[in-house]
């Protein structure tokens, strides 16, 4: 059914020598060659190239045999990697439906039924006018590849570059001096963080608290360490009341006292 | 003739190197001080195409107005010269432009309808980075989808004055539902 026509094929030339057979290893199928060599714009670039291969009219499609050929070239793509964009596989349904819904006996078709194939004949149809006409424009004479538009070079507006600037020791020396005294913006300043380390003061608030039973919050406090530093005693009183260490004892008094546990 | 004006229409024409509009060759000489008629131009134009005869260049009226171009018939040399070739075009974005132009105002779907494969992104960009086609609106569905049309450029690179410039579309086949119907089984 399928007369692919081995003499049809173009074989290639590698350097210098023409390939007289189909080498052996050659894993692609012979009569795909032919069609892998063409590239489709979609499937009904690829359902038309069929039509046209078995020489027939579009209005005598023969559906069974173009879908077999169809999903031929379907399942060889697949099998190349080759990614298919899904349209061909809607296409390949479609296909099959239409294929199937024919072998039906005649009988069944309603009288209001259309043929299966209108629809799809149809779509070929507009699609062939569009594919036509492309391929007329595609050949018109278009600019940069089949003529050139006759031009002046615009020339480059550039600043003019006076090689003859005259300039003075005394200017050359102040703009020589204002270079180098010139704040340097790149020096980099290097900021040093005053590390407060929770660990270190849970182990001073414990010696503190070897000396006394309780201490009031604000006396563990050092001036200089600020705000980091109340933050930082803070954490470590929680750690060591979290850890049953120490009591935290607030009375009516603003105060906060720390009171050691297991001194008691 | 006046050779000036003639000489001036060849310099603006040659130094644009783009389609020039009767009225903006005639502005930018009245803005040097040559005042003359859009009529006057038009005889210039076609005094230069006389002249050209026997030359390598031509005068070709295209969508935005007139331009001096090199005859079709040195294109190989020169490409020989620039050693470039423009960039290829694909057969989907031929038939995706083709569709653009006989169908316009279109949506990617009707292209899509059309073509029986999704209209990639990519094409679409390409089309409107050479400046072929752009948006004239959005279509009143849901989704509001870009409609799509030519532009002049596109005619002016394919050398054309109008879009009815175009090959005609192949006349659509009547398909007869009921021979249809006979040959089906």
């Amino acid at each position: 059914m399928q007369n692919y026509n081995l003499a049809q094929l173009e074989l290639p030339t590698v350097m210098g020598e023409q390939f007289k057979e189909l080498p052996d290893d050659l894993f692609i199928p012979p009569n795909a060659l032919e069609i892998c060599l063409e590239s489709f714009s979609g499937p009904l670039d690829l359902l038309l190239y069929l039509i046209r291969k078995e020489n027939i009219d579009i209005l005598e499609l023969d559906v069974s045999n173009i879908t077999d050929q169809y999903l031929e070239y379907i399942e060889l793509m697949d099998s190349l990697k080759f990614e298919l964009a899904a349209d061909y596989l809607v296409m390949a349904a479609t296909l099959a439906e239409i294929k199937s819904r024919l072998m039906l006996p005649k009988e069944s078709f309603d009288d209001e039924e259309e043929d299966p194939r209108a629809s799809l004949i149809k779509r070929l149809q507009e699609y062939k006018r569009f594919k036509t006409i492309s391929e007329k424009i595609a050949i018109l004479p278009r600019v940069d590849r089949d003529f050139f538009i006759a031009s002046a070079k615009a020339p480059k507006f550039e600043e003019p570059y006076n090689s003859e600037v005259i300039i003075s020791k005394e200017e050359l020396f102040s703009v020589i001096s204002e270079v180098i005294n010139r704040p340097n913006y790149k020096s980099s300043h290097l900021i040093d963080f005053e590390e407060l380390s929770t660990k270190e003061r849970i182990q001073i608030l414990l010696d503190l608290l070897k000396k006394t039973n309780i201490i009031s919050f604000s006396k563990t406090l050092k001036q200089p360490e600020g705000k980091k530093g109340v933050v930082v005693t803070l954490l470590a009183s929680l750690e060591l009341a979290k850890d049953g260490y120490i009591e935290l004892i607030q009375n009516k008094s603003e105060e906060l006292f720390i009171k050691s546990i297991r001194s008691i | 003739m006046n050779t000036e004006i003639l000489n001036s229409v060849e310099a603006l024409l040659f130094g644009s190197g783009r389609p020039m509009r009767l009225s903006e060759i005639k502005n930018t000489l009245e803005n040097t001080g040559l005042v003359t008629e859009l009529s006057e131009i038009k005889q210039a134009i076609n005094n230069l195409e006389e002249r050209y005869l026997n030359t390598s260049l031509e005068i070709q009226e295209v969508a935005s107005g007139f331009r001096l171009q090199i005859k079709q018939k040195h294109s190989a040399s020169l490409s020989i010269l620039w050693n470039e070739k423009s960039p290829r075009v694909s057969k989907a974005l031929m038939e995706t432009i083709s569709i653009i132009a006989y169908k316009q105002p279109v949506t990617r779907g009707d292209i899509e309808d059309i073509r029986g494969i999704t209209v990639s992104t990519r094409i679409i960009r390409s089309l409107l980075e050479r400046n072929w086609i752009k948006v004239s609106g959005n279509k009143d569905v849901p989704g509001r989808p870009a409609l799509y049309v030519t532009t002049k450029d596109f005619l002016n690179d394919l050398n054309l004055k109008n879009i009815s410039d175009l090959p005609e579309l192949p006349e659509r086949e009547e398909v007869e539902e009921k021979n249809l119907l006979t040959q089906a089984v």
